[in-house]
């Protein structure tokens, strides 16, 4: 505890600088001041209001928050938003063009969801996973997508989504 | 009524605003000047505060106020103000109410600031001096001082065991065939996806508009104006979109009082959302000691049921729930012991968590009953045969339907049972050895009075509405189907609104009991809109005027005599002739007493599971699983496939992954993060399979709705468990069963 006092008495008190950064968002070009502390993903949701994109930990640890940059999918909780200066963003905002993504329209057939919350992001790592092109079959495309935690338990059917989308040649 | 979507399986009506990103959960409703909340949690389980030093907090740009017990504004006086409509038998907690701690992870404090990213800073600047005590939290020390529980309102929905009968204790020590086991559960926390979070929009003096995550908008309602001495009118509750809830949304969490109270204070509006770790300093499931002791005579009949729990509460309510009533609904005995106790704990109270009581006590009741068959030498599903009954024998009442049968046959058809050897490690694939299980499950189909309003308007479109949730279930997809079937309407042109306290009455949303309840709201009110139709009718076309209700078919849209005497006549005709160009039914649907009295009414399950179980390691996977459900109508194959496969890896997850680890030292939870506390995730669940037993059971309600929200994952853990017994001979009667405890049994060298 008294460790603790000791650190706190000298932690600065200034709000850090705003720095400016380019990001292409979902086909648009957004130019931002941002604080170095601020993450990708509450740049999304508090700044640009893109709440799409969810957040489940901010830990790195449930995959709610993937978002596609630069077409390869990160968690948007671990990395700051002063860091994607001249990139491009795919947030699930983005996803569909006109039409919903094949993936989207397979979520829905397939029932690949039930809150929704985790959505997003597994569509995102989905989308992600099958650029990549690792995934070969049923197996390995469930070991890809197992940084996508689904508390409702929709795995099955995320995989039949998936399973579907890739069988439906989009990505070979 | 025509059943032309009833029974369908429709895809999921808001499917498209959750794959597109546009459904907003609470945290999610942007409003201008938005300031932003940061809880400080307590580091010790109980004490006194003795100094919260704010001053270097305080200091950070942006910093508005902060808030602790010292300084905050007061907030109703009573203890009962707090009580909101699932709370158990004491006094609630009340956040920052003086300077005790009474668990770890208690909230003490609360920084309001500009942005998230000062709020969550400063709130790391806080340092705290306690005073403390020492303070009780493992239950295992403390089985002994177990009390039976107060009792109180909440009890109604959750009734003690019933007295015993017989002499259970002397049966079961003659009986010639005999199976007795301790079960060991551990705490569990909820963790849906989407964290507690509340937006809280100043509308002005005394008036609010909150988006919560909740299962009950008309619940946090009543609480926020209890407790903050507003009316009910300037208070209202949305939840349109919830993350996921599983009962951690039952009761007003701490983040809807410190953000409502900070909205109030400032005149600005808040938004104070918990974090993963947050996430784990209220409700959970409360770890739970359970024996049993059933015996059956020589034919293999069970003669004597003993089972008792010993659960664990908070110091300051009894949270309650139904552990050891199930074995005597489940199999008939003469003799039966059934025991429920508590020991309060400096914790957090615990709080309903998927399948609370049920998922508990059915390990114990079902690995119980598998060990008897095993020690009668009979196979588990003719055991569990032979000891069939129609009747629940606790009440003596016969069930409204019991379907169960029909699901073992199915369920062991599909898995290819009669392929089992029954000796334990007997069966084997390369290195694994095989494991075989079954279990049986029940849950109770309840319903509750609730409101519905149907609103019909001149574009031919109808609006039903109920103050209902849906948090995954399907509910918005079910009540338009069965509201489109009562009015003889196109899908299409029907929507079904929920998650908001300005709409008619609906009880808090769990307990499997929604879809009957709201289903019921839902028929009540088209049948009202029905016939206002039919009067409305009567004034405009001679053809009708002399019809009586049952002489109508309302099909398509419209009104059609049965005798074909008329033309027929639209909604959209009809509606367009009233002034207001709008027609609406407000209706509750009630439960059928005098109907239901009669019989006990629940769901029932089999589920039959296969394990793999790596000899070196003691790692158990669960390669297939078939759950056959008898549940009444279901009224989407689709959503309630999906609902059942949920429980299932639920199932699967109290069976194998989770638990919350206490550091008894601190009374803190070790692994209070997605990393530490262990879900499953996609690559552990493979091959699931549901089957649907249709009962058609008047008996529960018009439509024939039981609900489906637990009895997926009841039966998963003890079939788990029996099929681990079966692949290793030992049993793991201690949840979740890990590699650790496996490693122990799986060699029979060790
Ligand atoms: S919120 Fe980013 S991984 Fe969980
Ligand atoms: S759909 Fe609810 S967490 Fe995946």
């Amino acid at each position: 505890m008294d460790e603790n006092i000791t650190a706190v008495k000298d932690a600065p008190v200034a709000e850090p600088k705003s720095h400016p950064v380019t990001i292409n968002i979902n086909g648009q070009q957004h130019q931002l001041l941002v604080q170095p502390w601020v993450t990708l993903l509450d740049a999304l949701r508090e700044k640009l209001d893109l709440t799409g994109t969810k957040k489940g930990c901010d830990h790195g640890q449930c995959g709610a928050c993937t978002v596609l940059v630069n077409g390869k999918r990160i968690n948007s909780c671990l990395t700051l938003a002063v860091m994607q200066n001249g990139k491009e963003i795919t947030t699930i905002e983005g996803i569909a063009n006109g039409e919903m993504h094949p993936m989207q329209q397979a979520f829905i057939k397939y029932d690949a969801f039930q809150c929704g919350y985790c959505t997003p992001g597994q569509i995102c790592s989905a989308i992600g996973m099958l650029q990549e092109g690792h995934a070969t079959n049923r197996e390995e495309v469930k070991e890809l997508m197992s940084g996508n935690i689904c508390r409702c338990g929709a795995y099955s059917n995320i995989v039949e989504a998936i399973m579907d989308v890739k069988e439906g040649g989009q990505y070979e | 009524m025509q059943q032309k979507y009833i029974g369908q399986p429709v895809s999921r009506v808001d499917g498209e605003a959750k794959v597109t990103g546009s459904a907003k959960y609470a945290a999610e409703f942007n409003v201008p000047k938005l300031r932003y909340g940061y809880v400080v949690n307590s580091t010790i389980a109980k004490g006194k505060i003795i100094k919260i030093n704010l001053e270097r907090a305080m200091a950070v740009q942006g910093v508005i106020k902060i808030y602790t017990h010292e300084n905050r504004p007061s907030t109703a006086w009573l203890s009962f103000n707090y009580a909101d409509m699932d709370a158990p038998p004491g006094k609630p907690f009340v956040p920052m109410h003086n300077n005790k701690i009474v668990y770890n992870g208690q909230p003490i404090a609360m920084i309001v600031a500009e942005t998230f990213e000062q709020a969550r800073y400063a709130a790391s600047l806080v340092t705290v001096e306690y005073d403390k005590e020492e303070h009780e939290s493992d239950l295992h020390a403390h089985l002994t001082e177990a009390r039976l529980p107060k009792k109180g309102l909440a009890t109604l929905l959750k009734p003690g065991p019933p007295k015993p009968k017989g002499e259970a204790e002397k049966i079961y020590e003659a009986s010639p065939v005999k199976a007795a086991g301790t079960f060991v559960h551990g705490i569990e926390h909820h963790n849906p996806m989407e964290m507690f979070a509340s937006t809280v929009v100043y509308e002005g003096e005394k008036k609010l508009t909150i988006f919560d995550k909740t299962q009950g908008t008309i619940n946090c309602q009543l609480y926020v104006a209890n407790v903050f001495g507003l009316p009910f009118k300037n208070v209202r509750v949305i939840s349109h979109y919830v993350g996921g809830a599983f009962g951690s949304g039952l009761r007003p969490q701490y983040q809807l009082f410190l953000a409502v109270m900070a909205s109030l204070d400032l005149k600005k509006s808040v938004r104070l959302s918990m974090n993963r770790h947050q996430m784990f300093t209220f409700g959970h499931r409360p770890a739970t000691v359970q024996k049993t002791k059933f015996g059956a005579n020589d034919v293999g009949k069970i003669q004597a049921i003993n089972h008792e729990s010993i659960g664990e509460t908070s110091q300051f309510e009894d949270y309650t729930e139904i552990v050891v009533n199930w074995a005597n609904m489940l199999y008939p005995s003469p003799n039966t012991k059934l025991q429920y106790k508590l020991k309060p704990l400096d914790v957090a109270s615990p709080m309903d968590m998927r399948a609370p009581g049920g998922a508990t006590g059915l390990h114990a009741v079902e690995v119980t009953i598998d060990e008897l068959a095993y020690q009668a030498k009979m196979d588990p599903v003719d055991f569990r045969l032979l000891n069939y009954t129609d009747m629940d024998q606790t009440t003596e009442k016969p069930y409204s339907s019991k379907e169960l049968k029909e699901c073992f046959k199915q369920a062991a058809d599909k898995f290819g049972w009669k392929n089992r050897n029954p000796e334990p490690r007997s069966m084997r694939r390369n290195h694994k050895l095989i494991g075989w299980g079954i279990a049986t499950g029940i849950w109770e189909a309840m319903q509750l009075p609730t409101r519905a309003e149907a609103v019909l308007t001149a574009d031919g479109k109808l609006t039903v509405s109920s103050a209902t949730s849906d948090f995954g279930t399907g509910t918005y997809t079910v009540m338009a189907q069965i509201a489109a079937d009562c009015m003889g309407m196109d899908l299409a042109d029907v929507s079904f609104k929920l998650g908001d306290s300005d709409m008619p009455f609906a009880p808090i949303s769990g307990g499997s009991f929604t879809a009957a309840s709201t289903g019921t709201a839902v028929q009540a009110a088209c049948l009202g809109l029905r016939k206002k139709l039919l009067k409305k009718a009567q004034k405009m076309v001679a053809a009708f005027t002399e019809a009586e209700f049952d002489d109508i078919d309302f099909t398509d849209s419209g009104l059609h005599l049965k005798n074909n005497s008329g033309p027929p006549l639209s909604y959209r005709e009809i509606v367009a002739a009233t002034k207001e160009k709008t027609l609406k039914s407000k209706n509750m649907g009630w439960p059928n007493a005098m109907k239901q009295r009669k019989f006990t009414r629940a769901t029932h399950s089999a589920v039959f599971v296969e394990v793999e179980v790596d000899e070196d390691f003691g790692i158990v996977k669960v390669t297939r699983m078939v759950t056959a459900v008898a549940a009444g109508k279901i009224l989407n194959p689709k959503t309630a496939r999906s609902q059942i496969l949920g429980g299932m890896v639920w199932g699967i997850s109290k069976a194998l992954r989770e638990e919350s680890v206490m550091d008894h030292r601190f009374g803190k939870f070790m692994n209070d993060s997605l990393a530490e506390y262990h879900l499953p995730v996609n690559a552990d669940i493979n091959d699931l399979e549901v089957i649907f037993v249709e009962e058609d059971d008047k008996i529960v309600n018009d439509l024939g709705i039981k609900g489906l929200g637990e009895i997926g994952l009841v039966a998963v853990p003890p079939a788990i468990a029996n099929a681990v017994f079966h692949a290793t001979g030992k049993r793991v009667n201690d949840l979740p069963i890990t590699m650790d405890k496996v490693m122990d049994y799986a060699s029979p060298l060790v």
